[in-house]
Formats: structure tokens, C-alpha cells, sequence
């Protein structure tokens, strides 16, 4: 048996990953590249005497490591020494895809070239010669249609054979009289010094100083400097020379000449035209509607609007279900475990906790099966191009879209999976300015607060208040996404050359896999950290306890009413439930988090707020839906259903403290501040745990700030008047 | 003369660049997507807020923001007009 690794290389949309799933089916495992948020996808394949140990890379167009995912696929290549990469080009694009492919071969690595899509290059009235494509390029080419998993088996065969060859020498394509001669005197000069040749082949190596490729300068600094900067110079003197001679940098030069090889390549009868079959290009047609200036927009807002009701209204039975079994396991704990701390801890702490985490389940699952959708059938991309104008103003990306629907932008999602979404982005800047804004969206959690408030200060216009807080919220989400970009992510925008991929039907196999891999991660989450600081809450609302003198004065109480015989049976569980509810207040005050909200009331009062809401926001740092509750307690109403929070607007509405100009600010309080919990983990696994702190402390001193600001302004106006 | 911007070219026009001015990594990337001198490409569309712009080049379609496309110079071919500064 021989152990082969393989890397798995080619640009974004040649369906790389379909081919990958094709391969390796569900026996994948998924972990992230060292250092990056880049999921790493593995998985092995035995064929004849050989396990093929397939890595995939991340899409990309060429090597030059600009991006993270470039970075990624030249570290797998120079770190991992794979035996063989596997080149995936587009059979429709074949120009462009061999691309990649030169870069790859100067570099000396054994490769096999797959051409896939053959069906639709067929399709488009188009012919490839690959026996004489491989002749040319002197490697094996085997033709694929991914999606419906023909020419596999070639393909494992010609790596198992491929990799079992004398490694080939590297590809030297000729740059012409402008660079060939700069390139030998650099690579003479490489040469002769041995300087960096265990890495590089002395001739890629100057090919890669007159480029200025990055990761070579870095790595030519550290192993020794000072010839290191003799070479970079001598590169730069050549670099000016090309510009003052032929009005373009090395670089450039370089570029054109490697697609000047290919086009020769392919020129030379690869490629022809079948005059028979009239080219039929559906996307094009498709495309005139969809991006249509008038009729895309509104269809997009019909394809999100549908997006959003099929992932809530699918979602909801089965959340239902995780709901009701979660209440079950409550349930038996209460009966089953003795009264007291611990089956508070298991009751209130744990079951409660991990079943609120796990009851996003079924919406994240679905949610990602819809993005996926989008994204592999090439619709995303038609949003992004629509929409980026827009989103540019306020330094955000056409890709920004999907994590703001997602998180709640039509009101009523879900900021978890809605961070995940943001995976798309590969802009780091507005990647960030988006994860940090989306949480700002009305989520399904945040929303039993805005209906309660609505419904205590604004009774019979509770729609409409929805209404307004959804607006409001994509406004905030502009303001704060401006304010980020023009400080502390300032920068130009990065540029925006975005392929427009032809339509395709996504592969059910590729979309189940793509949602899966994620709710496994969320869950996994779920189990570990989510659990520990759920018992860490519940200790907060619980510890200490109220004083033994306290709690004696209540049992003493409570023995009373149920002796008192002048009270019929419901009388008696009334009184008894009026003291509970208060014996529960006075815990609440009394503990950690009580004691919290109370010395927050200095600060807080400026912006309307007293002790009770205060720890009712702590609470919210688990879940918003847990502002609710927790008020409910507050105000000594006992629990409060969800559904049924008439009681305590009713309350509210009375309470002295709490006037119309309260409740707002609350709702912006509670729209804009910190997100909760679990959103913060996600947001600390995309692009890292000091930005999901800094979220935290963001997010919660922006929401300050409006709610604040809003109090002081309406109070003084009111004052005024 | 020095060619005319890409920004100019008017739906469904095609070109052949002449000129591509980006330097760093922008440059870098046009090129690398076969934005090259000598490159045959049309106008497929402009979003609805007329930008960013998408083209066919090289067998497939790409889109670029009109400040991107700035950096691109083309030779006009089949003599299509030139839109009228718009900006």
C-alpha cells in the first residue's frame, strides 16, 4: 500500500468541491488550515494498491498569495509537499483555468490536469481535444462532468500512475526577449549563491523576484538578508528598465506572457468550434431578466422574502419538537431529582441552556441549505453584483446581503447562522464591518421584546412599531458600519472582480454535506462552551442566596396561608404563587446578577433604565429571548410564557418608572447591544476571538450612546413642551 | 493616443485592451484573470445602479467596479459610438 497526498486545486466555480464530494462522499473530515478561518476539507480514497489522501484547497485563480486562501493553498504546497496536485479547470473557461495550472507547473509539481464541465462546453457547441491537449502540456488530462460523477475512476487511476513517475522537471515557458535574459541573470545569481533552492527551482525563484511575490521576499529576508536585498534590488532596477522600455513592470509582463503560452496552447487545434450545434446560452437570457435594472432588484427581494418565510416557517415545527423534548427532560428533572440547588443547576442551568442553544438547530440547518442553494446555483453572485453599489457607500460588500437577511433584516432570523453566512466575503474589511453590524438585526429572539414593549406602550400598533424597528435596524447597521470602516477598519475597498458563474442546478449531495458540516459545528459548540457559561449564568441569577433568616420568613409565610382555612383551595394557590413570585424578586435582587443590576443603576438611569431591566439585559447576554423572562421575575410576576406576555406588558405599562420614552430607548438598547452569547462564539470563529470581544464592547457602548442620546433628547423635549 | 476607458464602452460593445494601468495588487489581479493587452472583450450588462459592470472576456463573464474598469484603456472594435460622459 502506498499513502499518496494529494491536493485538490482549482479556481472558485470549476466544481472543485463537487468533484471532491463525488470522490470522497461523506467520508470527509473538516478542520481549518493552520492560523486561518478557512475550513480544510480531507478525505481519503483507495484505488488499486494506493490510499489517496485528498486535501482541498480553497478556489483559487492563481498563486500569487494576495488573499487568505492563495496564502493557504502556497503554504499546503511548500509546507505539506503533496506527492500530486490535481488541477480542476472549467472546460468552459479553459483560457483562464490554466492559469493556475502554469503557475503550478513552474513550480515543479507533479500534476494532473482535470477538465471538467464537459457537458456544458458540449452544450455551448464547443470541442476539446484532450489527448492532445495532454500531449502538449505534457501531462495527464482527464475530462470530467463532476455533477454527474463520470470519469472518476480515470481520474484516480491517472493520479495512482502519475504519481508513481520521476517527478517531471519544472514548466520553463519563454517570457520573451524583454524578461528571458533578466530572468537567467537573477537565476545565475540564485544559483550560484544556493540561496533558497531547496524551496524554489532557481528560474521560478526569479521569476518570483521580478513579480515581487510576497511570501518569496519574507522568505528570502529571513534565510539571508543581505543577498536578499541585492537580488531585490537588481529586480527592481529590472522592473524600471521594462517600464521605461515597454511601458509596463515585470510583473505585468510576466502575466501576459504566461497567457500568451496558453493561448498558443490552445490555439494549436485543442479547442475548436462544432458548427453543427447552435450555441444556445441560457444564462445570458436568464441574466437579461434577473439583472434587469428594474426587474432584478424586485425579483431579488421576492427571492429573499422567500428565502426568509420557507427557512422560518419550515423551522418552526421542527424547533418546536427540540422544544417540547428539552421541556420533557425539564420535566423529569423536576420530578425525578430532588428539590433544590442541584436540580436547579440541572433544570435552570443545563437543560434549559443547552436546549435554547440547540433549539437553533433545524433554522441554522435550513438556512444554510437556502444560502448554499443561492450560492451554488449562481444567484448569490447576481445579488452581490446588484447590490454592491449600495452596500459600498457605507464601506460594506455586495456579498454583505446575505448575512444581514439571514441575521434578521426582514426581521425574525437568526445572528448565528447569519455570521456564518459572511463566510463568503473575501474581503477582510468589509468582511469584519459585516460580521460586527449584523447582530444588529431584529432576530427571532429580540422580537418577543420588541412585541412586549410594543404592545405596553404602543397598543394597537404593534405592527407598525415592528415595522419601524426593522427600518431603524438597517439604518443603525449603515451608520455603524460607516463609522467602522472610516476608523478603525478604514481602507480602500477591496477591489471587486467577481465572476458571474453560468446558472447551475446545485447537486443535493453538495448542499446536504455544505449545511450539515455547519449545524455540526454549531452543535459541537453547544456541548463544550455554551454549556459551561450557561451554568455560569444560572450560578449569576442564583448565587448567593437569599439569607436563611429571609428564606425562613418565606416558608414560615407560605405554611400560614396553606393553614389558613377561611380561603377556598384556588384563594390559597393564588397567595401562594403572589409569594413565590415575590420570594423570587427578592432572590433575583439578592443575587450576583441582582447585585449587578443595581450597581449598573448609576449608569444606567441615564438612559431610563432601573435595576430590574438592568439584570433582565445581563440575561440577555445568553439569549435576548431571556429579557423577557428575567423582567418577569423582576417584577415579581413569576415565569413568564413567551407567548403570553400580556400580564407583565400590562405591568409595565403601569409602572411609574416606565413611560413610552423607557420603552424606546429600551428597544434600541436591546436592538444594538452586545449580541448575544452564542453569536459571539461565531463571531469569534470567523474572523476571531479579539473581535468577537470587541463586539461585545462595541455593540454595547454603541447602544448606550443611542439610547442614552435618545432619553436625554425626548425627556428634555417633553420637558420643554 | 491612448485608448478609450472601459467605463465609456456602452452595453453589448466590444473592445480589445490596450492598456491596463493598475500597479500592486489590483493589477495583479486584473491581469490575472486575463485582462490583458490584446484581450477581446464585450459589455454583457451594468447593475442596476449602472455599476459595477459585467463583461465576457475569455469565455466567461466578470464583473468590476467602475472605478476598477478606470484603470483599463481599450481600442474600440466594429466602431461602436462612445456613450457620452455620464459621470
Amino acid at each position: 500500500m502506498t499513502n499518496l497526498l494529494v491536493g485538490l486545486a482549482g479556481n472558485p466555480n470549476s466544481g472543485k468541491s463537487t468533484l471532491f464530494n463525488a470522490l470522497t462522499g461523506a467520508r470527509q473530515r473538516v478542520g481549518n488550515f493552520p492560523g486561518v478561518t478557512v475550513a480544510r476539507h480531507e478525505g481519503a480514497v483507495c484505488r488499486r494498491d494506493a490510499v489517496i489522501n485528498l486535501v482541498d484547497l480553497p478556489g483559487i485563480y492563481s498563486l500569487s498569495a494576495f488573499s487568505e486562501e492563495e496564502v493557504v493553498a502556497r503554504h499546503f504546497i511548500m509546507d505539506e509537499k503533496p506527492h500530486l496536485l490535481v488541477d480542476i479547470a472549467d472546460a468552459t473557461a479553459l483560457e483562464r483555468s490554466l492559469y493556475l495550472w502554469v503557475q503550478l507547473r513552474e513550480l515543479g509539481l507533479r500534476t494532473v490536469l482535470v477538465v471538467n464541465m464537459m457537458d456544458e462546453l458540449h452544450r455551448s457547441g464547443r470541442l476539446l481535444d484532450c489527448a492532445r491537449l495532454s500531449s502538449l502540456l505534457g501531462i495527464p488530462v482527464v475530462p470530467t462532468v463532476a455533477r454527474k460523477e463520470t470519469g472518476l475512476t480515470q481520474l484516480l487511476d491517472a493520479v495512482v500512475q502519475a504519481a508513481q513517475g520521476a517527478p517531471p522537471p519544472p514548466l520553463v515557458i519563454a517570457y520573451g526577449p524583454e524578461l528571458d535574459w533578466m530572468i537567467e541573470e537573477l537565476a545565475r545569481k540564485i544559483e550560484r549563491n544556493d540561496f533558497l533552492t531547496t524551496f524554489y527551482p532557481a528560474r521560478l525563484a526569479a521569476i518570483k523576484y521580478l513579480e515581487e511575490d510576497g511570501p518569496i521576499l519574507t522568505q528570502g529576508r529571513r534565510e539571508h538578508p543581505q543577498l536578499s536585498a541585492e537580488i531585490e534590488e537588481l529586480a527592481r532596477q529590472y522592473s524600471l528598465r521594462c517600464r521605461s522600455s515597454f511601458g509596463e513592470s515585470s510583473a505585468s509582463l510576466i502575466t501576459d506572457y504566461r497567457y500568451r503560452y496558453i493561448s498558443s496552447i490552445l490555439g494549436r487545434g485543442v479547442l475548436s468550434t462544432d458548427s453543427h450545434i447552435r450555441r444556445l446560452n441560457l444564462t445570458d437570457a436568464v441574466d437579461l431578466a434577473l439583472t434587469h435594472w428594474l426587474i432584478g432588484p424586485v425579483v431579488m427581494l421576492m427571492v429573499l422574502y422567500a428565502t426568509f418565510w420557507l427557512t422560518i416557517s419550515l423551522g418552526n415545527a421542527p424547533m418546536g419538537w427540540i422544544e417540547s423534548l428539552f421541556g420533557l427532560l425539564g420535566d423529569l428533572g423536576r420530578e425525578y431529582v430532588p428539590a433544590g440547588l442541584l436540580q436547579s443547576l440541572l433544570v435552570s442551568g443545563v437543560i434549559d441552556g443547552v436546549g435554547a442553544v440547540l433549539g437553533f438547530v433545524p433554522l441554522i440547518a435550513l438556512m444554510f441549505l437556502a444560502v448554499s442553494f443561492l450560492e451554488d446555483s449562481g444567484y448569490m453572485a447576481r445579488m452581490a453584483y446588484m447590490l454592491d453599489r449600495l452596500f459600498r457607500m457605507f464601506g460594506l460588500h455586495g456579498y454583505s446581503i446575505m448575512a444581514f437577511i439571514v441575521s434578521g433584516g426582514i426581521g425574525g432570523g437568526c445572528a448565528v447562522p447569519g455570521v456564518m453566512a459572511a463566510r463568503n466575503l473575501r474581503s477582510p474589511r468589509e468582511k469584519i464591518a459585516t460580521v460586527l453590524t449584523a447582530p444588529f438585526m431584529s432576530c427571532g429572539a429580540k422580537m418577543p421584546v420588541f412585541t412586549l414593549l410594543a404592545a405596553a406602550f404602543f397598543p394597537g400598533y404593534v405592527t407598525g412599531t415592528l415595522f419601524w424597528i426593522t427600518l431603524a435596524s438597517w439604518g443603525f447597521v449603515f451608520v455603524a458600519a460607516k463609522l467602522l470602516r472610516t476608523t478603525i477598519i478604514a481602507g480602500p475597498s477591496t477591489p471587486f472582480l467577481m465572476e458571474l458563474p453560468p446558472y447551475r442546478l446545485p447537486t443535493c449531495k453538495g448542499l446536504l454535506l455544505h449545511a450539515w458540516e455547519r449545524v455540526w459545528q454549531y452543535v459541537r459548540k453547544a456541548g463544550t462552551l455554551i454549556l459551561a457559561v450557561s451554568i455560569l449564568l444560572w450560578a449569576a441569577m442564583t448565587y448567593p442566596g437569599l439569607p436563611e433568616q429571609r428564606r425562613q420568613h418565606y416558608d414560615h409565610a407560605a405554611a400560614t396561608i396553606r393553614d389558613r382555612n377561611d380561603l377556598s383551595a384556588e384563594e390559597q394557590s393564588a397567595e401562594l404563587a403572589a409569594l413565590e413570585a415575590g420570594r423570587a424578586e427578592e432572590t433575583i435582587r439578592h443575587s450576583s446578577a441582582g447585585r449587578i443590576g443595581q450597581a449598573l443603576e448609576p449608569i444606567s438611569t441615564l438612559a431610563g433604565f432601573d435595576w430590574r431591566t438592568n439584570i433582565a439585559l445581563v440575561g440577555g447576554l445568553a439569549a435576548k429571548e431571556v429579557i423577557v423572562s428575567t423582567l418577569g421575575t423582576a417584577y415579581s410576576l413569576g415565569d413568564i410564557d413567551l407567548e403570553n406576555s400580556g400580564m407583565l406588558a400590562q405591568r409595565l405599562a403601569q409602572s411609574p418608572e416606565f413611560t413610552k420614552i423607557t420603552a424606546v430607548s429600551l428597544i434600541l438598547f436591546s436592538m444594538l447591544y452586545a449580541p448575544c452569547f452564542v453569536t459571539v462564539i461565531a463571531i469569534g470563529r470567523e474572523i476571531g476571538i479579539r473581535w468577537a470581544l470587541f463586539s461585545v464592547v462595541f455593540n454595547t457602548s454603541f447602544a448606550y450612546l443611542a439610547a442614552v442620546l435618545f432619553y436625554q433628547t425626548a425627556t428634555a423635549l417633553i420637558s420643554l413642551a | 493616443m491612448s485608448g478609450v476607458c472601459l467605463r465609456h464602452i456602452p452595453s453589448n460593445g466590444s473592445c480589445t485592451i490596450r492598456e491596463v494601468r493598475a500597479e500592486g495588487e489590483l493589477g495583479h489581479r486584473i491581469r490575472e484573470l486575463g485582462l490583458i493587452p490584446g484581450a477581446r472583450l464585450s459589455i454583457v450588462g451594468r447593475a442596476p445602479l449602472r455599476d459595477p459592470v459585467a463583461i465576457r472576456v475569455r469565455d466567461y463573464t466578470l464583473t468590476l467596479r467602475n472605478s476598477e474598469a478606470d484603470y483599463i484603456f481599450v481600442d474600440v472594435v466594429d466602431g461602436n459610438t462612445i456613450e457620452a460622459d455620464r459621470d
